[in-house]
């Protein structure tokens, strides 16, 4: 027989008020294996836990049952409390009297009484089969994978490296910097965006413990923390890095030209190209959908019928130090890493689906990032700020805020936090720009809640004169070369209606393109706009539920710069932390199966989350599923989906569950 | 296919101002060899009317509608837009079980659960029309109004709120050309006509304005009350804005009879206000003098 000890918890008065304590603990003394049974006003408190530990050892405890709040708020400091009187932590059992009780049951006592006791019988029971278990160690692979090449992805680069260790940053586009590279000046301050980022982007380039992989997309992820396996997919560029010089002939020579992304399909670029000025690398990439002498390689290869693009090769011929490699393929890389952040991004929402405001239609309507680079004096207007129908300056600019935030009908019920403010720094730019520009801003509510926000958006009222107009609109149309736009202003309660030569419509930011494949490929749970979710919102906010996969920037939620950089370093942090130990203790309460049992069904590996049932052979040849300790959670989906009842979860046996079933009868 | 035989509900428009509409789409439908059978004790849908006052008497009006199609086990169409609104608004109410009940007790009849209601666009866009006429020469600007389109859960029209295309394609096919024009679902202010009249003429003139512009010299309508305030009204618009529209407003079963080969005359275009006749003479449908 086990000498169980219990410990009923007042919690002050959360618990005692809706309970009867002394019957709880009365009715406690008669459960069989229960040899002590003690209350505290607080057990959690040191006093409280020095109680726990005088009884372990004046007793002769075995087995410690609390009655006291969720697992989730004190199970480890018990565990710890357990430890330091020489008892297996997990001897520890607690009973949820708090949450699951008292709490929920608050109006009625006699009810709440039955109902603590039933819990702490059941813990009671389960604890009694609790085992002894060890915590395994693991080594660590001391290098860092950052996806995505943002400020974000940047900025947690840059301090993992300086905290000493590894980093390969790895890049979907040609260049790092991601969409503040994209931005003319920001907010509050208005220093010009690439100011202060290229300098950044330099040093990640250059820091002898970074390696950046741009053109480069994270293919698969094995593993888990601290020795992660990632399959790296790089791109080709068909030109050699080592022997380009970025002179630009190549560039200014192609004779392909089509819509730059980088310009947001407002300027052009050649199909050999840097995405802009400052790219890092500056090493030009051939876009293989476009280049002339790869579609005639490809229409003779598929045997196309028509007339065949020209064998252009301008490229190749006038390169100096003849860098094109027309012979590079995409590659598949396999690294280890012990800590991976994921810094994806974001993409503006697409306006289209509001029909009623023209977007793709009137070219006249645009978005905030398409504004960004006319502003931007490297943009296609060379920071002329033209109307893309007739290049004429605009002089009256509508502003429309939460396109597509705020809108779950079209588009997503979250505000996307920089909207307010990019409008607001639109107008004083435009102001700048040419004094004469009136500026109307639809607003539903300015928040400008950030260090300096509130005085710049006023800034934009009182200084540059916007008139700010709360309430949405309701259509855009064109007449007599400029826009109609109709709207409302709540406050006075009536139509406005506004000739305009520029609209400009603040998208909605959202999850980069591949965001929920990318939560796969990491076993990270994303959200049902499809942003990745932080283990804890509040007390973890740049981890994940998943060990050693750290989160940064706007694929969190939409963030603004320094919210970007803020979580770039946290991210950096964590996983620094991580890096800097040499072994990691893993959560001995994992799954184990019974290879007499297994059928090897598998099934077990469809339904875990975290990709921990491997799979091994049997002397006999036979399937096994076998499980992961380093990656198991503990979940226990394996144990319900197994079939032959071959698998089982430390601390929470079958057998303890039923005994805890058996208890409330 | 669609099912040859409808029921047909005309609501009261079709029986009086919008007596053109009535006569061109049972011409027009008996030629393509589809049934209309009009409900024998046809009731008023409630308009816009009964669902601002009594929400159990809005649902109620139009299942009685339902329930008498239900009953010969017809589909059921309207050639009204208000009357497809309500009738659709109703029976997405008497989805749920309760008020189900409830509209049950109040018609001392059993509501049926699904039946299938459709706008005569609906049915004419899913037929082979034979075109003995083609509509080229015409620039439609296609006018579908506010209610057909709205709320999208309920009616269920078309892809589009905002750019809706299936009176466009419709007529593209009888040759005509359609204009992309941004007014197309707007409001024509409907009923508001008796308590304020110069919202009408604002807003109905507004989409006349936006129709020329886009360089229109018809317009299609699929609405009784969209057809009165656009066609009658144009007189008043001139009056107020100093604008001579003089566009021909017609019936999109008007355009179809006349790609089918039927007169002018047949189509009752005479009885229109803003008269069509010049732009038949300019086509050649009818004799110049």
């Amino acid at each position: 027989m086990s000498r169980i000890g219990v410990f009923i918890c007042h919690c002050g008065r959360n618990i005692a008020e809706p309970v009867d304590i002394p019957a709880v603990m009365e009715a406690t003394r008669a459960i069989p294996g229960v040899v002590y049974v003690d209350e505290n006003q607080f057990t959690c408190s040191l006093p409280g836990q020095d109680s726990v530990r005088r009884a372990i050892v004046e007793q002769r405890l075995d087995r410690v049952v609390i009655g006291a709040c969720s697992p989730r708020m004190h199970e480890e400091t018990f565990r710890k409390a357990l430890a330091s009187a020489g008892l297996n932590p997990y001897l520890l059992e607690i009973a949820n009297i708090r949450e699951h009780c008292a709490w929920v049951h608050g109006n009625d006592r006699p009810a709440a009484t039955a109902k603590a006791i039933e819990l702490v019988r059941m813990a009671v029971a389960k604890a009694a089969r609790n085992q002894a278990l060890f915590p395994k160690e693991i080594g660590v692979t001391k290098r860092a994978l950052v996806i995505g090449g943002g400020i974000a992805g940047i900025q947690a680069a840059l301090d993992i490296a300086d905290a000493g260790h590894e980093v390969v940053l790895v890049e979907r586009e040609p260049s790092i910097g991601g969409r503040m590279a994209q931005l003319d000046k920001t907010f509050p301050t208005l220093d010009c965006s690439a100011c202060i980022l290229t300098p950044k982007m330099v040093e990640a380039s250059q820091h002898p413990l970074i390696t950046l992989r741009t053109c480069a997309q994270v293919e698969a992820v094995r593993g888990f923390v601290g020795n992660f396996e990632v399959d790296i997919k790089q791109g080709a560029r068909k030109v050699d890095q080592e022997k380009c010089t970025s002179c630009g002939i190549c560039w200014q020579k192609c004779p392909e030209k089509v819509p730059s992304e980088f310009e947001m399909g407002q300027g052009k670029r050649s199909a050999i190209y840097i995405p802009f000025a400052q790219a890092v690398p500056a090493i030009p990439v051939i876009d293989t959908e476009h280049c002339r002498y790869i579609r005639y390689l490809k229409f003779n290869e598929d045997k196309e019928e028509g007339k065949a693009p020209p064998q252009c090769r301008i490229c190749e011929k006038l390169c100096p130090p003849q860098a094109i490699d027309w012979e590079e393929e995409d590659s598949l890389i396999t690294e280890k890493f012990g800590a991976l952040v994921v810094a994806t991004g974001y993409k503006p929402f697409d306006p289209t689906v509001y029909e009623e405001f023209g977007y793709g239609h009137y070219p006249d309507v645009i978005t905030g990032l398409e504004l960004e680079r006319l502003m931007s004096a490297s943009g296609p207007t060379d920071g002329q700020v033209l109307r893309p129908s007739d290049g004429t300056p605009p002089k009256t600019v509508v502003f429309v805020s939460c396109i597509g935030s705020r809108d779950e009908t079209k588009g997503h019920s979250y505000c996307s936090q920089t909207c307010c403010m990019y409008m607001a720094k639109h107008a004083i730019l435009l102001q700048e720009h040419d004094p004469e520009v009136q500026s109307y801003i639809f607003y539903i509510d300015i928040r400008a809640t950030g260090k300096g926000y509130e005085e710049f958006s006023r800034r934009a009222q009182e200084e540059a004169g916007a008139q700010y107009l709360r309430g949405r609109i309701a259509k855009v149309y064109p007449k007599d070369g400029k826009l109609v736009v109709q709207g409302e202003d709540s406050l006075i309660g009536r139509p406005v209606e506004i000739t305009a030569d520029l609209v400009v419509l603040a998208a909605a930011m959202e999850p980069n393109t591949g965001a929920a494949e990318m939560a796969q490929r990491l076993s990270i749970s994303y959200d049902s706009d499809h942003f990745f979710v932080q283990a804890h919102p509040k007390l973890r906010p740049v981890e994940t539920q998943t060990d050693g996969v750290f989160l940064a920037g706007s694929c969190i939620f939409p963030s603004d710069i320094p919210q970007s950089v803020a979580q770039g370093s946290a991210a950096a942090s964590k996983a620094a932390a991580l890096l800097n130990r040499d072994h990691l203790v893993t959560n001995p309460m994992t799954a184990l199966v019974d290879p007499l049992k297994c059928t090897g069904c598998l099934q077990c590996v469809a339904v875990c989350p975290f990709n921990a049932v491997e799979t091994q052979l049997s002397r006999e040849q036979r399937t096994l599923a076998v499980i992961n300790e380093g990656t198991c959670k503990g979940c226990g989906l394996c144990v319900s989906a197994c079939r032959p009842g071959a698998i089982d979860l430390r601390g929470t046996t079958n057998q303890q569950l039923l005994a805890e079933v058996m208890a409330l009868w | 296919m669609s099912p040859a035989t409808y029921a047909y509900y005309p609501g009261c428009a079709l029986h009086s101002t919008a007596k053109e509409y009535d006569v061109s789409t049972k011409l027009v439908t008996k030629a393509l060899g589809i049934e209309l059978r009009e409900l024998e004790d046809w009731i008023c849908c409630g308009a816009s009317s009964a669902h601002t006052i009594s929400r159990p008497l809005s649902i109620s009006l139009p299942a009685h509608e339902l329930v008498s199609a239900g009953k010969q086990g017809l589909p059921l169409v309207t050639s009204c837009a208000m009357c497809f609104s309500r009738l659709k608004f109703s029976s997405k109410e008497i989805q749920d079980p309760e008020t189900r009940e409830m509209v049950g007790q109040v018609l001392g009849e059993e509501v049926p659960e699904n039946q299938e209601v459709n706008h005569l666009l609906e049915v004419l866009s899913r037929e082979e029309i034979p075109v003995t006429r083609s509509l080229s020469g015409l620039r439609i600007a296609c006018y579908y109004g506010c209610l057909l389109t709205r709320p999208a859960a309920v009616t269920q029209f078309d892809d589009s709120v905002e750019n809706p295309q299936i009176m466009d394609r419709l007529l593209q096919r009888l040759g005509a050309e359609t204009l992309d024009w941004p007014f197309k679902t707007e409001c024509c202010g409907a009923g508001m006509l008796i308590p304020r009249r110069d919202i009408v003429i604002k807003l109905s003139h507004r989409l006349l304005y936006q129709a020329r512009q886009a360089g229109a010299n018809c317009l299609a309508v699929a609405c009784p009350v969209c057809h009165s305030n656009l066609d009658l009204r144009q007189r008043e618009m001139r009056s107020r804005y100093g604008d001579h529209f003089d566009l021909p407003v017609l019936y999109f079963t008007q355009l179809i009879g006349l790609a089918m080969g039927f007169s002018p005359a047949e189509m009752l275009l005479d009885h229109h206000f803003s008269d069509p006749m010049p732009l038949m003479r300019e086509q050649g449908w009818v004799k110049k003098g």
